[in-house]
């Protein structure tokens, strides 16, 4: 068998006898899935998971699906649809932003934690996530959580791994909650806004009870989206309609929201960095990173920013990571506190005693 | 007492005079606690078949006060027990001879409320109803409702990770949990997460929700808000067998209408609601409570897709709430079940979960299992996301009936694991639940969760003899005490 195949593992077994043997041999990893989400510069083999492919049990009933990590992102999406679900965080694809030819993968996205515009309302993609199969940096197969909507039995490891990016473990089945596709929906479009107006707008929508499902601002327009059944959707639209007369909103049937979750906006270009912030922050940053040179958009009510542009947000945020590289260096993770960075290292430590998974890609 | 508790440490107990000295000099003279007869207050949670007085109790005011405590205490190598309001149904905060018990009750201060970002700040001894009572008045509300939201308090609910009844729509408290203020058994001070949608770094708020006191005390926490519905309105609906009502349930969830409660209960259960309450319900073999939220019109609207559904099961009866008096009868007993299942005996409430497909099943499994231990066993519980409730019925002055009690529990939860559940949906492990962890979890499973605990606690001074099995636990506590 030729090295390259030892690398694709198409089971557990496989994939705990490489990382048993790369721990002795303290040989670093890349991890990769369908290598769509990060720009994956650890050292070492890679170690792809595309061939860990395809779905344990789907029970639409009990909103839960099981599947290996290597599935494509396409292949889940559209097998849930045709029972009427859907993975409600909405995760984005982000071949464009990235210029990735791969395929998006259900472990790429569960390893990213990534989650789009629904967020908002609906939670991440870790709050989705009800359980792992895994394998850690000693080649040991293990689990946490389960396949059950609640689940206090001893500490959540799932939380932990979801958005640890290949770091800690490799994942080798996940199991998420899916939730019924919301059959209506319709935006609300605010064209000629800057952040300050429609930051505005997403306050007062964000406080009434018509369930926003997305509130954006991409190049001058702020958008918001309301899902629901058929029945509800016409009152809550007339409802924010009213509440927001002033700001002159227009009714959309269809607005781009695939291309706004993917951030197409941004597809090309210089280096691109996403920053979490306090939403009522996002205004004043916003002209910050523009005094740097540059574009913003506005996500999740204002608690995201996409800034595309030469500047580091660094000096202006201390939540800003590095998405796509174009030619920008330094580390792409935000730094952390001493006490918290300690805890990160231990836990690592813990997991992957001889630092071979994705070494330093988290790195701050 | 079929549930061992580790030998308390003689050296600890010895130096008790000296520990007790080290913690009066760092805190204020009320907020140290040492005369037995008022420890005594602190010897149990709710789980009250397991008592035992700590060697001191602390309640502290500030996340300052609670740092100077744990430095005392990391420094000593003295065990600590956080504790919040004492409703642990797990045993949760049960002390051991040997530790000081840290109250957070009395950090009791809202810090920040801000409705433009959808947080409020809260010192975590503030119960969790009266989180949400301030935000009342801002058109806000605080999602994780436990029955015990009365008096439990914020810091116990991110321990266990609390769910409550609208879980089913909202989420448990770590859906809800932004971010926390912890304190270390260094005394070191931490700040995970905040107002922000995600962590800068690995996700250990995600970690740090539910791990019961076993990694730190969270002092202060930043918690997401949500506008108040414009209004929510019940259903009951009563069904001549478990198994319709369980396809019901499914039905309902599948059709896209997403109840902010689905609510079980079954014939012991409605039996002594009846008695208890006179809640007026219909004598049949199950039923449901389903809530939906909304204006009035989407409120119609979700309540016609329901009665479609149900209708389509040929239920015993459909009734509908037609204004706020009838909405309470519905719920009226729903919410008396524990009192009215109290005055029947004593109870042991469990809290396994299974896969929503599988509850006929298990509740034919739990009947077999009743007459085969000759207890009776009740069902009240979160049928939307299979978070059962079965209450096992005893005599607490009959010998051996506690012991058997406890034995049908193991029993039932063992069978929530079986078919594809787990042992705590929302109670938390606690002592109650420890040794059952071994039928979840293989060895290495509690190992990396350990592991884990090693590097936030490498002491192993918190919230001792709870979650890992003893004999999982015992090569890293002895690590740990070299």
């Amino acid at each position: 068998m030729s090295v390259a195949l030892d690398l694709a593992p198409a089971t557990e077994a496989e994939v705990a006898e490489i990382l048993a043997d790369c721990h002795a041999r303290r040989t670093p990893l890349r991890i990769a899935g369908g290598g769509t989400r990060v720009e994956n510069r650890a050292p070492g083999e890679t170690l792809t998971l595309s061939r860990l492919s395809g779905v344990v049990t789907y029970s639409p009933g009990e909103m839960t699906l099981i599947a290996r990590p290597g599935t494509p992102l396409p292949e889940i999406e559209r097998m849930l649809a045709a029972e009427g679900q859907a993975l409600a965080f909405e995760p984005p694809d982000m071949r464009g932003v990235l210029g990735g030819n791969g395929t998006p993968t259900l472990g790429g996205m569960v390893a990213a934690n990534a989650s789009g515009p629904r967020r908002l309302l609906a939670g991440a993609c870790r709050d989705h996530l009800l359980g792992v199969r895994f394998v850690d940096g000693r080649g040991r197969v293990l689990k946490n959580g389960g396949r059950v909507m609640k689940n206090v039995t001893g500490l959540d490891l799932s939380k932990l791994l979801a958005g640890s990016h290949g770091t800690l473990a490799v994942l080798t089945e996940v199991v998420l909650k899916t939730l019924p596709l919301l059959p209506a929906r319709t935006t609300l479009a605010f064209p000629g806004t800057d952040e300050a107006t429609a930051l505005r707008i997403f306050t007062a929508a964000l406080s009434t009870p018509f369930e926003v499902s997305g509130a954006v601002h991409v190049e001058g327009t702020a958008y918001l989206r309301i899902e629901g059944l058929e029945g509800q959707l016409a009152y809550r639209r007339d409802r924010l309609l009213a509440l927001l007369a002033d700001h002159r909103p227009e009714v959309l049937d269809d607005a781009p929201w695939q291309a706004i979750r993917d951030v197409a906006h941004f597809a090309g270009g210089g280096p691109l960095w996403r920053i979490l912030c306090k939403p009522t922050d996002a205004p004043g940053l916003c002209n910050g990173l523009r005094a740097l040179g540059g574009d913003c958009s506005l996500d999740w009510g204002g608690g995201l920013i996409w800034y595309r542009g030469p500047g580091n947000p660094r000096a202006l945020s201390a939540h800003a990571t590095l998405v796509r590289r174009a030619g920008a260096e330094g580390p792409a993770f935000p730094p952390l506190a001493p006490a918290v960075a300690r805890l990160q290292d231990g836990l690592r430590r813990s997991f992957d005693p001889a630092g071979i998974l994705n070494p330093g890609l988290m790195d701050a | 007492m079929s549930i061992a508790m580790p030998t308390p440490d003689a050296g600890v107990i010895a130096r008790g005079p000296q520990i007790v000295a080290a913690l009066r000099a760092v805190l204020p003279p009320d907020a140290v606690i040492d005369d037995p007869q008022e420890t005594r207050a602190y010897e149990c949670d709710a789980l009250t078949a397991y008592r035992c007085p700590p060697l001191a109790v602390v309640l502290p005011r500030t996340t300052a006060e609670v740092a100077a405590v744990m430095k005392v205490c990391g420094d000593m190598g003295v065990p600590v027990v956080p504790r919040g309001a004492g409703t642990s149904l797990a045993g949760g905060a049960l002390p051991t001879a040997d530790c000081v018990i840290l109250g957070t009750m009395r950090l009791r201060d809202v810090l920040e409320i801000d409705t433009d970002n959808r947080f409020i700040r809260v010192q975590t001894g503030v119960t969790n109803l009266s989180v949400s009572a301030e935000l009342e008045p801002h058109g806000f509300f605080y999602a994780p409702d436990p029955s015990s939201q009365l008096a439990c308090t914020i810091a116990g609910n991110i321990a266990m990770n609390s769910g409550g009844a609208h879980c089913l729509k909202y989420g448990v408290t770590t859906n809800n949990l932004l971010g926390a203020t912890v304190v270390l058994t260094s005394g070191e001070v931490v700040e995970l997460g905040g107002p922000e949608l995600g962590p800068a770094g690995l996700d250990l708020l995600g970690v740090l929700c539910g791990s019961e006191g076993q990694l730190g005390i969270v002092t202060e926490a930043t918690l997401r808000i949500l506008p108040r519905p414009e209004g929510a309105r019940p259903v009951l609906i009563g069904f001549d067998s478990p198994e319709v009502a369980g396809e019901c349930v499914a039905n309902i969830i599948r059709s896209g209408v997403l109840p902010v409660a689905i609510e079980y209960m079954d014939e012991p259960c409605l039996r002594a609601v009846e008695a208890f309450a006179k809640a007026g319900y219909p004598d049949c073999p199950a039923v449901l409570i389903v809530e939906v939220e909304g204006s009035k019109a989407e409120i119609d609207d979700q309540i016609a897709r329901i009665r479609a559904i149900a209708e389509a099961l040929n239920p015993v009866e459909f009734r509908e709430s037609r204004n706020a008096d009838e909405a309470l009868a519905i719920w009226k007993g729903r919410k008396s079940a524990f009192g009215a299942m109290g005055r029947l005996g004593d109870y042991i409430c469990l809290d396994g979960t299974v896969p929503v497909g599988q509850l006929p099943h298990t509740l034919r499994r739990i009947g077999e299992l009743s007459r085969q231990h000759g207890l009776e066993v009740a069902n009240v519980f979160h049928a939307g996301d299979g978070n059962m409730h079965p209450l096992i019925l005893f005599d607490a002055n009959k010998p051996g009936d506690l012991a058997r009690a406890e034995a049908f529990g193991a029993d039932i939860l063992r069978l929530c694991v079986e078919v594809g559940g787990c042992l705590t949906g929302e109670h938390g492990v606690g002592v109650e639940k420890r040794d059952l962890m071994s039928d979840q979890y293989a060895p290495g499973d509690l190992a990396i969760q350990m592991q884990v605990k090693d590097v936030f606690d490498p002491q192993w001074l918190l919230n001792p003899a709870k979650v890992f099995p003893l004999d999982a636990s015992a090569t890293h506590r002895a690590r740990a005490a070299e």
